[in-house]
C-alpha cells in the first residue's frame, strides 16, 4: 500500500513573529522556517506504518514556492521514499490545496492520505477535511491513535468531549493531532541518502487545477495588548485584589 | 450547479460576487449541536454571530440526530431565541452520532434547497470537523475560527497562535461559510428569553443521504465520557489550570480541589496532558480549547506561546510559578513568583466558600 503525506513549510513554532508595519502580513524574511509540527507527526506516522510492513512506499508532497524543496528534503531524510513539489508562488488557500491534493491522489492512488490537522501559521484546520470531501473518502481528523486493519483503519480522535473512536474504510484521509507520536530526527546518514531520492516537480496547471482566490487579506494587525500586570507577594494580597480590584471573586 | 457552468462561460464567478451587498438579502443557516434535549450553548453563540452579518438576516437552525432527544432539542430551538425564524430537523438513525461525511452531505442538500447566503457553525470539534468538508462539497473557501464580524463578508480571525489578527474579505459566491469562536460571541443576557411564536419546524428529507453508499465507509465506535460534574471548560466563569509544575497526576488533585472551592473548571497545558496528569479534553491552547473566562488561574504554567493562545482573552489572569522569569508573568494581571505547593494550600485555606 502507498501512503501520501502532505507537508507544509511554515515559520518555526518557537519564533516570536512580528507583524509588518504596513499591515500587509507577518514578517517571514530572515525568519527560521521549518516543517509544520503537525505535518512532521503525519510523516512520522506514515513511516511507522511502512516500518511495520503495512506500506511499501511513503510519498511526501509539498505545495508552494521553490523553498518547499528544502522541507521535502527533510521529509526524505526522515525516511519518505520520494517527494513531489507542486510549484506555485501565489497565495494558496485550503480549497486550492485540497484540489491539488485530490488531483495528486488520483495520479498516485495511495490508500491513505495523511496531513497535519492544522498549519501553525494560518491555523486554518481545513485542508484534510476539504480533500476528504472532494475525494468522498472517510475522514479521521485530530487523530491521537491510528490502527490499521485489513481494509479499515481505526482512529482515536481528540474531541471536545474526550476521545472518540471511529472505524473508517480504506482509502481514507487522516489528520494528525499532537499526541499521535513523537517524530524522529533525521540522522546524518539519512540526510546524505536523501540527496539522491527523487523529487518530481509539477505545477497546478499540469494537474489541471485552477487556483482561484475567493479570499482577500485586507490587513494583518497585532492583537490588543493587555494592560501590564503586577507581581504580588502574598496570598492575602491576591485575594484582596481579586475581590476588591478585579471584582472576580 | 448548472447555473455556475453557464456563468463560467461569461467570465466566471466574478459575475456573482460583483452583486452589491445592499441589494443582496442575507439568510443564514446555523449548524447546531444539541445535547440532553437542548441546543448547546456554543451553537447559540453561533446564532449571536449570525446576527452580526447584517440587517434583515433570516436565520435557520439545522439540527440532526434521531429519536425523542432530537425532537426535544427542536422544540427548544424553536423557542429559545427571537432571532431564529426556522428550525430544520434531519432525523435518521445514522445521525445519532454526528459523523462528518453524513453531515457534510446534509449541509449540501439543505443549502441546495435553501440557497443561504451564509452558513455558520461554532468552531468546536463538531464545526471544525464538518464545515470545511461541507465547504468543499459546495466549492467555496470557508473562513474558520472567526473572532470578529465586520459586515456580511468581512471577518477577523487569529493567525500564528493569536499573535496576529487577519482581516479577510470573502469574494466568492454564496454561501459564505464560517466557523466562529464561541468565546468571541457570548450569549446576550436576553438570549434566554423566548422566541417568536411562529417558528416553523421543518423536517429535512434525508432519503438521498440515507441511500448514499459512500456514507457507509465511516462508523462511530465509542467516546470516552467526560466527568460531567465539573463545569464545562468552554463555558466556565472561572478556570484553574495546572501545568508541568504540578509534577504528577497525584499532585493535580490540588488543582481539582482549588477548582472545586471556586466552582471552576479544570484546565491543563499540553505538557500536563502529554505527561499523563490529565486527559486531553482539559488542554487549553492553540490546538486545544480556547477559553475566555472572567478569571483564569495558572499554576506551574510557563506561559508558552501555544498555551497563551488559548487563554489570552480571559478577563483576569493570575499566575503562580516558582520561576519569576516565566513568560506567563508577561501576560498575567497578578503574578506570584512562589512555589505553587505552598500557595495553593494557602488559597484553599483563605478563599471564601463558594456560595
Amino acid at each position: 500500500m502507498k501512503i501520501m503525506v502532505a507537508i507544509k513549510r511554515v515559520v518555526d513554532y518557537a519564533v516570536k513573529i512580528r507583524v509588518k508595519t504596513d499591515k500587509s502580513g507577518v514578517e517571514t524574511s530572515n525568519v527560521k522556517m521549518s516543517m509544520n509540527p503537525f505535518c512532521e507527526i503525519a510523516l512520522e506516522e506514515a513511516l511507522r506504518i511502512k516500518e511495520s510492513g503495512r506500506a511499501s512506499e511513503v510519498v511526501a508532497v509539498s505545495i508552494g514556492p521553490a523553498q518547499c524543496v528544502d522541507t521535502l528534503r527533510t521529509g526524505l531524510a526522515m525516511g519518505a521514499d520520494r517527494g513531489i513539489h507542486i510549484d506555485y508562488t501565489g497565495a494558496l488557500y485550503p480549497l486550492s490545496i485540497a484540489k491539488i491534493l485530490k488531483a495528486l491522489v488520483r495520479l498516485e492512488k495511495p490508500q491513505l492520505l495523511l496531513l497535519g490537522k492544522q498549519a501553525i501559521d494560518d491555523d486554518c484546520n481545513q485542508t484534510g477535511q476539504m480533500v476528504a470531501g472532494l475525494l468522498e473518502w472517510p475522514q479521521g481528523t485530530f487523530a491521537s491513535k491510528v490502527v490499521l486493519e485489513e481494509n479499515t483503519v481505526t482512529v482515536d480522535r481528540e474531541v471536545d468531549g474526550g476521545l472518540e473512536t471511529l472505524c473508517l474504510d480504506l482509502p481514507a484521509v487522516i489528520t494528525t493531532d499532537l499526541r499521535l507520536n513523537q517524530p524522529r530526527y533525521a540522522t546524518l546518514p539519512n540526510i546524505m541518502k536523501a540527496k539522491s531520492k527523487p523529487i518530481k516537480k509539477l505545477t497546478p496547471a499540469d494537474l489541471e487545477v485552477e487556483i482561484r482566490s475567493d479570499l482577500e487579506v485586507v490587513e494583518v494587525t497585532e492583537p490588543p495588548k493587555r494592560k501590564a500586570g503586577v507581581m504580588l507577594s502574598s496570598v492575602d494580597e491576591l485575594i484582596d485584589k481579586l475581590k476588591n480590584e478585579a471584582r472576580v471573586l | 450547479m448548472r447555473i455556475r457552468g453557464l456563468l463560467g462561460a461569461f467570465g466566471g464567478r466574478a459575475f456573482i460576487s460583483r452583486v452589491p451587498i445592499f441589494s443582496r438579502s442575507i439568510s443564514t443557516l446555523v449548524l447546531a449541536e444539541h445535547e440532553g434535549g437542548a441546543v448547546k450553548a456554543s451553537s447559540l453563540c453561533a446564532l449571536e454571530a449570525a446576527k452580526l452579518l447584517g440587517e434583515g438576516n433570516s436565520v435557520s437552525l439545522l439540527l440532526s440526530g434521531s429519536g425523542p432527544s432530537l425532537q426535544e432539542a427542536a422544540a427548544h430551538a424553536a423557542s429559545c431565541s427571537r432571532s431564529i425564524s426556522r428550525v430544520l430537523v434531519a432525523d435518521w438513525d445514522k445521525f445519532s452520532y454526528p459523523l462528518a461525511e453524513a453531515w457534510a452531505k446534509l449541509v449540501q442538500i439543505v443549502q441546495q434547497k435553501g440557497n443561504y447566503s451564509h452558513i455558520v457553525a461554532a468552531s468546536g470539534s463538531f464545526g471544525k470537523n464538518i464545515l470545511p468538508r461541507a465547504a468543499a462539497l459546495l466549492d467555496v473557501s470557508p473562513i474558520t475560527d472567526v473572532i470578529g464580524i465586520r459586515g456580511s463578508n468581512l471577518f477577523v480571525r487569529p493567525i500564528y497562535a493569536g499573535n496576529a489578527l487577519s482581516t479577510v474579505r470573502y469574494l466568492g459566491s454564496d454561501p459564505c461559510m464560517l466557523t466562529i469562536r464561541s468565546t468571541s460571541f457570548p450569549l446576550e443576557s436576553d438570549s434566554a428569553s423566548h422566541g417568536s411564536v411562529d417558528v416553523a419546524v421543518d423536517t429535512v428529507d434525508v432519503s438521498t443521504i440515507s441511500e448514499d453508499e459512500s456514507l457507509k465507509k465511516s462508523k462511530y465506535i465509542s467516546i470516552s465520557s467526560q466527568d460531567k460534574e465539573r463545569p464545562d471548560l468552554g463555558n466556565s466563569r472561572v478556570v484553574v489550570t495546572g501545568g508541568r509544575g504540578l509534577k504528577s497526576a497525584e499532585n493535580f488533585k490540588l488543582i481539582e480541589s482549588l477548582a472545586e472551592k471556586l466552582g471552576a473548571a479544570v484546565g491543563a497545558t499540553r505538557a500536563a496532558v502529554d505527561a499523563g496528569f490529565v486527559p486531553n479534553e482539559l488542554q487549553v491552547g492553540q490546538t486545544g480549547k480556547i477559553v475566555a473566562p472572567e478569571l483564569y488561574m495558572a499554576f506551574g504554567v510557563s506561559g508558552a506561546i501555544q498555551h497563551v493562545a488559548g487563554m489570552r482573552d480571559s478577563k483576569v489572569i493570575v499566575a503562580v510559578n516558582k520561576d519569576s522569569d516565566a513568560p506567563i508573568f508577561q501576560i498575567a494581571d497578578y503574578g506570584i513568583a512562589d512555589d505553587l505547593f505552598k500557595i495553593i494550600p494557602e488559597l484553599l485555606e483563605k478563599l471564601p466558600e463558594k456560595k
